[in-house]
């Protein structure tokens, strides 16, 4: 892990992923930026802005409109021996290329008896808060992290914005970085020299002792703001941001547990069959005995995902329902 | 046109109509040409070039409602009015439409009711999906309009099962599915034609060729000339027709109409027209296409050719015209009015519809809702 010495700079989420995907296309030949959008028009989110016009059309290449075609492109060319960055628009329209993810990309070293790899990177957004509904707005991160061969990250600082994509790129598998569409507005300060950092282990975001909240993506920050509103009522949160959620970094969460006692995982995906019910699973299946309180899930209401502001927000994991839950679980004695 | 004038990419310019084979029967100048003409009404002429004048204006102004953060999106068809409203018009009572996004016109003309559509505008109580989706993303199953939906080209393989379940059912309908040139290059595009074909169902396969796909240009969607040239890979009926031409797009739909429901099968129509606004109210297309393009397609505005057409026939003056855009403003800022005062829906209602009937964990989903400091000034 490089350690920034430069001084910091201000930056937002969204530079610093366009700043690690310029240094990528600059660092080796090999890489290639591909998806809808992420030319002429700079990405759907503005991460790619400029690109085209300092790497050229071959680097930097808008494709025709098809998910799993654009996908299977960019498996092929991995295999052929490139290392493609394949944008998806939102984790929603990544569906249309599950097939090439799941059944090809995850599956293709193992199946061939490890001749074949896939270094491919996929970068998709995901997430709800701009008010864009259903199909446009799911959290759907579950999906990937249950897929084994895959490597699933979702930064949620500057930092991980600017230094996962190196490390994936390192990597000899697919990886997959959700980018929630409520983080690229996130600023910060970043070291100038900022550079890789490992994408196999959770971080403590904020050390406490009487409750841990397990976030990730979109939902750290709402974490860190509970975090503050709890220690107003003098309950000390720590905050876990997994960072990786395939494979979990079980130490981390464990280790904090076994100091907390209490734990609220805090996911936008929903609840039933979700990554909350994974984390759960795993502390109560390694951490029972130092449970002194039942684990809680702040999710997503189990619904598509409605337009209307009012009902979006009631929706979605809140702050207000962070803190709730980790009340009721300092409330409880083991 | 010898060989070497055939382009082997779509251009994108205006003059492509005057390609062999473009069905065009309403020129520029108003006049008609009698080989295709689909034979309108007085009464009919005028009354669709109100529905366009209207679509129109309601276009613009919500635009301006958007940019003045009233409703937070719009995705419009300035200057596609002509290619929506033609082929809804030429549709049955009993076919169906499956929707892209842009065909607002062609549910009003349906009868989705105005007060309606702009509900769902704002996502308020009376939305037609309950503040479910986000605007232009109704449903209105009375007028036989399907569900717009975002992810592109899924509509295009539902038409054509729902053609197909028809015609085991020996229903008289047709169906009809709107898509971009972008959607040409979507999986269920190609499976959806294919399918047509195979199961030689009643679609008609509408494609507003609008020269673009957000920020991609025709020419890099495809490297065919035509997207018509796609239908012949796939034994389907292709036709290409000037997009911008009221008649011409009306006698190819109809044609294609009536071939579905005579059991010859689906057809292809590329209607060749031209997305003058940027792609929705998220974009500025300045960024990526040259104004000098716009300008040559505003020339050929299809709404004033209707004009033209109507003056030329003695049925519209200038008076006409005054009064029909009074009448539609008034129509559009009641609505407009009415929408805004309306209240949003009660946060309950967010987990009915999620299954026919309400099962126990969405009961107690909404329940601890409605026990939470959300519902607070929110209506149970
Ligand atoms: C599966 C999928 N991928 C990407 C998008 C994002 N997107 C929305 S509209 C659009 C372009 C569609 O162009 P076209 O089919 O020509 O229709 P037009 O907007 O021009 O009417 C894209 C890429 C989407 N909605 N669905
Ligand atoms: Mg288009």
């Amino acid at each position: 892990m490089t350690q920034g010495v430069a001084p910091a700079r201000k930056t937002t989420y969204r530079e610093a992923v366009r700043a690690a995907l310029r240094e990528a296309l600059q660092r080796d030949p090999r890489v290639l930026l591909m998806g809808e959008e992420v030319g002429a028009y700079g990405g759907s989110y503005a991460c790619s802005l400029g690109l085209l016009e300092e790497f050229g059309p071959d680097r930097v290449r808008d494709t025709p409109l098809s998910e799993s075609a654009f996908v299977g492109m960019g498996i092929g060319a991995a295999m052929g021996g490139l290392r493609p960055i394949v944008e998806i628009m939102t984790v929603n329209f990544s569906l249309l290329a599950l097939d090439q993810l799941l059944n090809n990309a995850a599956t293709l070293r193992h199946m061939s008896g490890g001749q074949v790899g896939v270094p491919l990177v996929v970068r998709m957004a995901t997430g709800a808060g701009k008010q864009v509904a259903a199909q446009h707005s799911h959290s759907l991160e579950n999906f990937y992290a249950h897929i084994p061969g895959l490597k699933v990250l979702a930064p949620a600082t500057l930092e991980d914005a600017r230094g996962m994509l190196w490390t994936a790129l390192e990597d000899p598998d697919p990886v997959i970085l959700f980018e929630h569409t409520m983080l690229y507005g996130l600023e910060g300060e970043l070291a100038a020299d900022a550079g890789p950092v490992p994408i196999d282990r959770a971080a403590v975001r904020r050390p406490g002792k009487d409750v841990t909240l397990v976030a990730y993506g979109g939902t750290v920050g709402k974490a860190m703001d509970a975090a503050r509103a709890l220690a107003e009522q003098r309950v000390d949160a720590e905050v876990i941001d997994l960072r990786t959620l395939r494979p979990l970094d079980d130490a981390t969460l464990l280790a904090s547990v076994a100091k907390t006692h209490r734990a609220v995982v805090v996911d936008e995906g929903w609840r039933t069959g979700g990554l909350a019910g994974e984390i759960c699973a795993r502390l109560a299946e390694r951490a029972f005995y130092d449970l002194d309180a039942p684990l809680a899930r702040v999710c997503t209401a189990e619904v598509p995902i409605p337009y209307a502001k009012h009902l979006e927000d009631a929706a979605l994991p809140q702050v207000e329902g962070i803190v709730q839950a980790a009340l009721g679980a300092v409330a409880r004695h083991g | 046109m010898t060989l070497a004038a055939i382009p082997l990419k779509p251009t994108r310019n205006p003059n492509d109509v005057l390609a062999p084979g473009v069905v065009r029967v309403l020129h520029d100048d108003g006049t008609v040409d009698p080989a295709h003409d689909p034979g309108l009404t007085d009464a009919e002429l005028i009354g669709l070039y109100r529905a366009l004048v209207r679509v129109r204006m309601l276009d613009e102004r919500l635009v301006a409602l958007q940019r003045q953060g009233r409703i937070g999106f719009h995705i419009g068809s300035l200057g596609e009015e002509a290619a929506i409203l033609g082929s809804a018009f030429a549709m049955r009572p009993s076919d169906w439409i499956f929707p892209c996004y842009r065909e607002f016109g062609a549910a009003l003309w349906r009868g989705l009711p105005l007060q309606r559509y702009v509900d769902n505008m704002f996502g308020n109580e009376n939305d037609p999906v309950r503040g479910r989706q986000m605007p232009d993303h109704y449903t209105c199953r009375a007028a036989k309009f399907g569900s717009v939906s975002s992810p592109i080209g899924t509509q295009i393989t539902q038409a054509v099962g729902f053609a197909w379940a028809a015609k085991l059912k020996k229903d008289d309908l047709v169906t009809l599915v709107y898509f971009g040139d972008g959607a040409t290059s979507s999986n269920e595009f190609h499976c959806g034609m294919n399918f047509a074909g195979v199961f030689r169902t009643p679609t008609v396969l509408f494609c507003r060729n609008n020269g673009w796909a957000i920020s991609v240009p025709t020419e890099r969607q495809t490297a065919s000339a035509t997207f018509a040239d796609k239908g012949i890979a796939y034994g389907v009926h292709a036709v290409r027709c000037d997009g911008n031409d009221l008649l011409a797009v009306i006698a190819t739909t109809r044609d294609a109409v009536a071939r579905a429901a005579r059991g010859d099968g689906p057809t292809l129509i590329e209607a060749l027209t031209y997305r003058v606004a940027g792609h929705s109210t998220s974009d500025d297309p300045k960024a990526y296409r040259k104004e000098a393009e716009v300008e040559e397609w505003k020339r050929r505005d299809p709404i004033a050719r209707v004009r033209r057409l109507l003056e030329r026939k003695s049925l519209w003056s200038d008076a006409d015209q005054a009064s029909a855009e009074a009448a539609i403003d008034a129509e559009v800022r009641e609505a407009v009015a009415a929408a805004e005062q309306t209240s949003p829906p009660a946060l309950a209602t967010m987990f009915d519809d999620v299954y026919a009937e309400l099962p126990w964990h969405l009961v107690e989903q909404r329940d601890e809702l409605l026990r939470g400091p959300r519902a607070k000034g929110h209506g149970a």
